[in-house]
């Protein structure tokens, strides 16, 4: 069996496909899987160099076996058999660094044998993982665990996508609408299914009183949480917020106290790229054809809001990166249930409570929404990630009667 | 209030700083009602920017509308059984292209404001011209875009014309020769598009060892850098090596710089290579973050207002281009009007995040 020289093996330095596929799965969070991250979150640790990029560190933390094993309490069950399905296929999103590495921790915890196809652009983080992969190859401890990974990167015009695809049994697909449908060209084997994780809409929601509640410091606090939620990722990660609604009285004071905040944080954190500006500009006449929006007060390009009158079923289409937001007030979280689509995913919030939330999310039977988080966790990795319990679905029930 | 064609009466680069500024107002606010009135996608988008209709701001205060937008919508300020011309951006396969509708005023008007230009360049007498282009552009409508469209445009010139490429884009040396013959002793005027007189011309010319004699002649060319600066070739060795290649003396190599969304109304290079705005446009430059004006010198978004546009609203756009102001009414070559400088395409977004939307929408 070969893949064509396109493909560049990250990890591990040679491989012999066939037998690579004929290793057995594993029970989830199996001992040797727990004990492996562990070790890698250990080495990444004790990297100086790791400590450059916060998104590895999160990475190593989230390895830990104490995390791993409140994980297992949570997702496995003593009265349940399962066994992972096999080989799992993942193709990374093409521009989030360390996606990559949870797509394949899940998989792992899962007790899968894994190929992962990391990003085509190249990040260092990516290369800082592999290479704390591959100096645990030669420790004695993970002997078992390392033949049972490969990771790989290529490009478009690779055909390993349709080899690797061939012999998986279950696809783990991350990317835009056209890239999904570009890789589902290539047969998977028939009991075999794909996980995709196609393009998404985030929005946030905030109540007036409690922002304007908040003393200087927790009111920084919130801006800064906001600003991981999106900026940190330009706005690009399906988890960020686009729509940012509005509910309560004094409404707007409280916008300007956040507004004001949030722009001091990006202002000193954030580089904006000329493009960027145009690009705002673009999409806020884009929007302004297709419904009445008015330019909110802002100091310049960094922060861009376009005030809406009415909510739009469409408002989605209308987005850019970088720092712009559609913005509504709103009198109830029921008012804005008719334009939850699929599309939707995460909802981050301040100043509402969990049982306010279920009960919004009960009684309006939506259909989209997978994640509701409080402001500053929505690009937190979970397990449970698009509505998916990627544990159950990355392994299958053993019943016995 | 001056009509399109009483401004158009205007010397090209007469007007000092005070008077262009208050034909520019009093032409633009001119526009900017027209097309509130007649565009219904224009007022919406000035409407949510905030604009005051019974209050026009100084010129350099109106909104601009991004080229990109053309891209996206159809804008039109007139009857669609008015439209006489579309004209389409050379975009590559795939890409979206702009489209830009002209009716019979405003076509007119490019025309003339095109010939006021270029005649000052030129003289107003027709001469002999010779395109560095294939005949194949113009007589194949499928690429009549923004290359054909030029060749057209810039042939009213010629008293005749001589293609320099055959339709297979070689050095047509034979015809060449018989038109230098001919025309001996006359001033030959010589366009083509930028990259095209490097790679095909000039580059052809060197392969070949045919040394015209072209010290006679005027080249206009125009179409962008990019290409070129990706060969490391600048604007001096541009015309060091045409030299070389033709005989062509560098000051009479004129680069121009223009939008197809702003077509007629070009910016022309002076011999000293500054490109220079005539009275019939402007350039504005502006800051990425917060999109004020920038100061002499200052790099920044390329903003072109332009005094033809009446049947589309592109009378003030912002470009994708970076550049900056060099000096304003004060060039050594003696016109009047802003002069500046092209840095180049502005450069693409590096964005992180899990969404490929980005290259499918833009």
């Amino acid at each position: 069996m070969q893949v064509n020289s396109e493909l560049i093996l990250l990890y591990p330095m040679s491989i012999e496909w066939k037998n690579f596929f004929q290793q057995f799965p594993m029970e989830p969070f199996s001992e040797e899987t727990v004990i492996f991250l562990n070790m890698l979150s250990v080495s990444l640790l004790h990297d100086p160099e790791v400590k450059a990029f916060p998104d590895v560190v999160t990475f190593a933390f989230f390895c830990r076996k104490g995390n791993i094993l409140k994980l297992k309490d949570m997702y496995t069950s003593s009265t349940e058999l399962r066994m992972g399905r096999g080989v799992v296929f993942h193709i990374a999103p093409s521009n989030v660094p360390v996606s990559f590495a949870y797509s394949w921790a899940a998989g792992l915890l899962a007790g899968n044998l894994n190929v992962v196809k990391v990003p085509s652009k190249l990040f260092p983080q990516v290369d800082l993982i592999v290479r704390h992969l591959r100096k645990l190859q030669g420790v004695n401890a993970s002997k078992e665990m390392t033949s049972r990974m490969v990771f790989v990167r290529y490009d478009r015009t690779s055909e390993a996508t349709a080899f690797i695809s061939a012999h998986c049994d279950v696809r783990v697909i991350w990317g835009g609408d056209a890239s999904i449908a570009a890789i589902r060209k290539n047969e998977i084997p028939p009991r075999a299914f794909d996980v995709c994780f196609a393009d998404r809409y985030s929005l946030a929601v905030l109540r007036a009183s409690a922002v304007l509640e908040l003393n200087d410091k927790r009111l920084a606090q919130l801006a800064e949480a906001f600003y991981n939620d999106t900026y940190l990722f330009d706005q690009n990660a399906c988890s960020a917020p686009h729509l940012i609604v509005w509910l309560g009285s004094d409404i707007g004071q409280a916008k300007k106290r956040f507004w004001e905040a949030v722009y001091r944080i990006v202002a000193a954190k954030y580089v904006l790229q000329p493009v960027i500006s145009v690009n705002k500009l673009v999409t806020f006449y884009r929007q302004a054809v297709a419904m009445d929006i008015k330019h909110g007060d802002t100091l310049d390009n960094l922060v861009v809001r376009a005030e809406l009158k009415s909510l739009p079923y469409d408002i989605e289409k209308f987005r850019c990166e970088g720092g712009y937001f559609s913005e509504c007030t709103i009198s109830s979280l029921d008012d804005f249930a008719q334009i939850i689509n699929t599309k939707y995913q995460t909802l981050a919030y301040f100043g509402f409570s969990v049982e306010e939330l279920q009960k919004f999310i009960k009684s309006n039977r939506l259909k989209g929404l997978d994640r509701l988080v409080p402001i500053g966790r929505a690009a937190d990795f979970s397990l449970t990630w698009d509505g998916w319990d990627l544990v159950k679905t990355l392994s299958r029930v053993v019943s016995i009667l | 209030m001056k009509n399109i064609n009483e401004i158009l009466e205007t010397a090209p680069y007469s007007l000092d700083r005070e008077a262009k500024h208050r034909l520019l107002n009093e032409r633009l606010h001119e526009l900017t009602h027209h097309h509130y009135t007649a565009c219904p996608e224009y007022r919406r988008m000035m409407d949510a920017a905030g604009l005051d209709m019974k209050r026009l701001p100084d010129y350099e205060e109106l909104p601009f509308l991004p080229v990109r937008l053309f891209k996206e919508f159809e804008l039109r300020s007139c009857a669609k059984k008015e439209v006489v011309k579309m004209m389409t951006s050379s975009g590559t396969s795939g890409q979206q292209v702009s489209r830009i509708y002209l009716d019979r005023e405003t076509s007119a008007a490019q025309q003339k404001c095109l010939t006021k230009i270029v005649s000052h360049f030129l003289g107003t007498k027709r001469v002999p011209m010779l395109i560095l282009d294939s005949s194949a552009v113009v007589k194949n409508r499928n690429i009549f875009s923004a290359r054909g469209a030029g060749i057209l445009g810039f042939s009213m010139f010629g008293s005749r014309r001589q293609y320099a490429l055959n339709e297979e884009m070689e050095l047509d040396i034979e015809n060449m020769k018989s038109f230098l013959q001919d025309n001996e002793g006359e001033t030959i005027f010589m366009f083509g598009f930028t990259f095209m007189v490097w790679q095909h011309f000039y580059k052809k010319l060197l392969e070949t060892g045919y040394r015209p004699d072209f010290s006679h002649s005027v080249l206009i060319h125009g179409g962008g850098w990019k290409k070129l600066e990706n060969e490391m070739v600048s604007p001096e060795e541009y015309k060091a090596r045409l030299n070389e290649a033709c005989g062509i003396l560098p000051e009479n190599v004129h680069n121009y710089y223009g939008l197809v969304e702003q077509t007629g109304c070009i910016c022309m290079e002076c011999k000293f290579g500054h490109l220079h705005t005539s009275v019939f446009s402007d350039v504005l430059i502006r800051r990425p973050l917060d999109f004020s004006l920038a100061d002499k010198g200052e790099r920044g978004l390329i903003e072109l207002v332009s005094t033809l546009p009446g049947s589309y609203p592109g009378h003030v756009l912002l470009t994708e281009d970076v550049g900056e102001i060099l000096g304003e009414d004060d060039c050594p070559c003696g016109l009047m009007g802003k002069y500046f400088r092209i840095e180049g395409r502005i450069k693409n977004a590096e964005i992180r995040g899990c969404s490929d939307t980005y290259a499918s929408k833009f």
